[in-house]
């Protein structure tokens, strides 16, 4: 005969994984396959762990992200387009115990809003700022950004970025790497689970240099816009890895933490610094080829995407 | 040491020869301003040296902005924070800072912003104007946007006008202007400063940390866009009925009422008293706020209304409105930067009496 033990009580069970408590359980607006999301949630992570929830406003721009406000149990406030890190000065020098962070988009921060973005960092603002490139602008249906690389189709380059016509896509985040007020710079991708950890690390470490009163911190955050780019959610991540990463290299480009003396930085460095050439600036290669739905191959089952 | 910290400026009470622009720099502090975001333009730019030179030893902030955009933001960034700011441009600088102004309105947030006007359009120069009394008063940038507009004509009524305007400001949670020109901005006057008061503490609704709060102006649903606009109107409504504000001088028996703000009343006042002098019954009335139009003032005997400004014809249309038909308007303006003397105004009154008609340019 066989006896049954049975604990006399539940064993202890310990939560290891759950939403971050300043991320709101409510439904989300974003489109399916959508990073923002993931984004959000590595934003809301960080303030979770650094314990800054009582101290923290959020500023949000104009675009997809518009309504970031509604999904962080923090104070926010909602800027004109472009303007986030103008607010975000506001707020900061008038209350300097805050912690402000901005969350830009490509055409808010690398087009309407380029003079805020860049004296902001030249002043060295103690601001912390997540700019989400998603190459095209999504909210208003998938037109060409600064960001978009050469050869990209969008509503408003219906047969492909052309450089002569269209310009080249704008770097931000090695421009301002090389301005003294910056802090941290790097660039993530979260294509793949580990550019997801890689992206966690990068905004904790872009939060830290504001609160070591270092200077400004910027994170751009490579993301996707199925619907924007004609593809399915796993299609853009892929394409994000081909098509965005060689024109956007990944890394860390400044980090004032990992100077001698200091803890090392908190980001992987396994990915070479961009190369700031100007031959390489102005004429990013590989050239991406166009992409839109009637250009869209669908990915062979199985096939691995390259992981950055 | 005065609680401002100010140490170069003497007691209050004391007069003191002080330049507009800094007048009003000084009162603000006084008045508790804590923040003042700006961009250097001619004529305004000696407010926002002052306030470089004094805000920070009061405690405040002084941040000279890339721009009159991102002024205008970061003062959008200090109020929702719940800090009493402010920001002073000119009317090039006006014009860049309505986008902001009118998020300002949409966000419900106070400031106060004085615009220094000069000759327009486009660049054209950097003598006193009026030409901006339509962009302040009709709306600030999109949408259904007013802020509250005042109208100072002398130094002393600026500097007594500082601290109503922030309060007004957060009474209603709207902007408020200061319509001054180049000629207010530049002229030395002696002045009575007030009494310093500590700034007031951050009201509930800021963004100071640890709560859900959000300052913002989007409204996607049409209806929720709607009943928010409406609220807007309602508090314009009660800002009409309850801040419009005229000066009336000689009108009791006017055979002709003057009617100019700022600059050219003060000169308008010098007109009327010659016009008197030599007989003619000439009265002045004085719009204090633009915005509400103090549209009540007119419902007075008056024959007929002169209208003088430093603009192509803008508020004249206030007063046709105000009148509605019942009494003839004339308009006299001068344009580009030009101050009419007392003497071309007296002439124009005299052509108005002696030949009434719709312009006496």
């Amino acid at each position: 005969m066989r006896t049954l033990e049975v604990a006399a009580s539940p064993p202890e069970m310990e939560l290891v994984a759950g939403r971050p408590r300043v991320l709101l359980d409510v439904p989300m607006h974003y489109c399916p396959g959508c990073t923002h999301g993931i984004i959000h949630r590595l934003v809301a992570e960080v303030i979770d762990e650094l314990d800054l929830r009582a101290r923290t406003v959020g500023v949000a721009s104009v675009g997809c992200s518009v309504f970031a406000y509604a999904y962080f149990d923090l104070d926010f406030q909602q800027a004109a387009h472009g303007r986030a890190p103008a607010v975000a000065t506001g707020i900061k020098r008038v209350r300097p115990d805050l912690v402000v962070f901005t969350y830009q988009g490509d055409g808010d921060l690398a087009a309407i809003g380029t003079a805020e973005i860049v004296h902001a960092a030249a002043r060295g603002e103690r601001l912390t700022v997540i700019f989400v490139n998603n190459a095209l602008y999504g909210m208003t249906g998938g037109q060409m950004a600064p960001t978009s690389p050469a050869g990209m189709r969008t509503t408003t380059t219906p047969d492909g970025r052309q450089a002569r016509a269209h310009g080249y896509p704008l770097r931000i985040t090695e421009m301002l790497a090389g301005f003294e007020g910056v802090a941290y710079a790097a660039r993530v991708a979260v294509t793949s689970v580990a550019g997801v950890v890689r992206a966690k690390k990068a905004i904790r470490a872009a939060f830290q240099a504001q609160l070591d009163d270092r200077g400004l911190g910027i994170v751009e955050v490579l993301s996707t816009c199925p619907v924007g780019w004609g593809l399915d959610p796993v299609d853009a991540l892929r394409w994000c890895e081909t098509h965005m990463v060689p024109v956007f290299p990944l890394g860390v480009f400044k980090d004032t933490a990992a100077r001698p003396g200091h803890a090392p930085a908190p980001t992987g460095r396994q990915l070479p610094r961009a190369d700031p050439s100007p031959a390489r600036m102005l004429h990013p290669a590989p050239v991406p080829a166009p992409i839109g739905r009637q250009h869209t191959a669908p990915a062979p089952a199985g096939v691995r995407t390259r992981r950055p | 040491m005065t609680a401002t910290g100010t140490t170069a400026m003497p007691p209050a009470g004391a007069r003191v020869l002080m330049k507009g622009n800094e007048a009003i720099a000084e009162a603000a502090i006084r008045a508790g301003c804590r923040a003042y975001f700006g961009y250097p333009i001619t004529p305004q730019t000696e407010l926002a040296e002052y306030m470089a030179r004094h805000l920070p030893r009061a405690g405040g902030v002084f941040l000279q902005a890339e721009s009159e955009v991102a002024a205008i933001n970061m003062v959008y960034g200090a109020a929702g924070a719940g800090v009493r700011v402010m920001t002073s441009t000119s009317s090039p600088g006006f014009s860049l800072m309505l986008e902001g102004l009118s998020y300002l309105v949409g966000a419900r947030l106070p400031c106060v912003v004085v615009n220094v006007m000069r000759g327009g359009p486009g660049l054209g120069n950097i003598a006193p104007a009026q030409s901006d009394y339509s962009a302040m008063t009709r709306a600030l940038g999109h949408g259904d946007s007013h802020g509250i507009v005042l109208a100072p004509a002398t130094v002393q009524e600026a500097v007594d006008l500082v601290r109503p305007a922030f309060e007004l400001a957060e009474r209603y949670r709207l902007p408020v202007l200061m319509a001054a020109d180049g000629l207010l901005g530049q002229m030395m006057e002696p002045v009575v400063l007030p009494d310093p008061v500590p700034p007031p503490p951050p009201p509930p609704w800021a963004t100071t940390g640890g709560g859900r709060r959000r300052i913002s102006s989007i409204y996607l649903q049409p209806e929720d866009l709607e009943a928010h606009v409406r609220d807007l109107v309602v508090v314009y409504e009660a800002i009409a009925r309850d801040e419009a504000q005229a000066e009336a001088y000689r009108l009791d028996d006017a055979e002709i009422g003057v009617v100019a703000y700022g600059t050219a009343a003060r000169i308008a006042r010098a007109a009327v008293d010659r016009a008197r002098h030599e007989g003619l019954r000439a009265g002045l009335l004085r719009p204090l706020t633009l915005w509400p139009f103090p549209k009540g003032a007119f419902a007075r005997p008056v024959p007929r209304w002169l209208v003088v400004e430093l603009s192509a014809g803008q508020m004249v249309d206030d007063v046709r409105l105000a009148v509605a038909g019942q009494t003839p308007v004339a308009w006299y303006g001068r344009l580009g930067g030009v101050v009419p003397t007392p003497v071309e105004l007296l002439a124009a009154i005299r052509r108005v009496v002696r030949e009434p008609g719709e312009v006496v340019a």
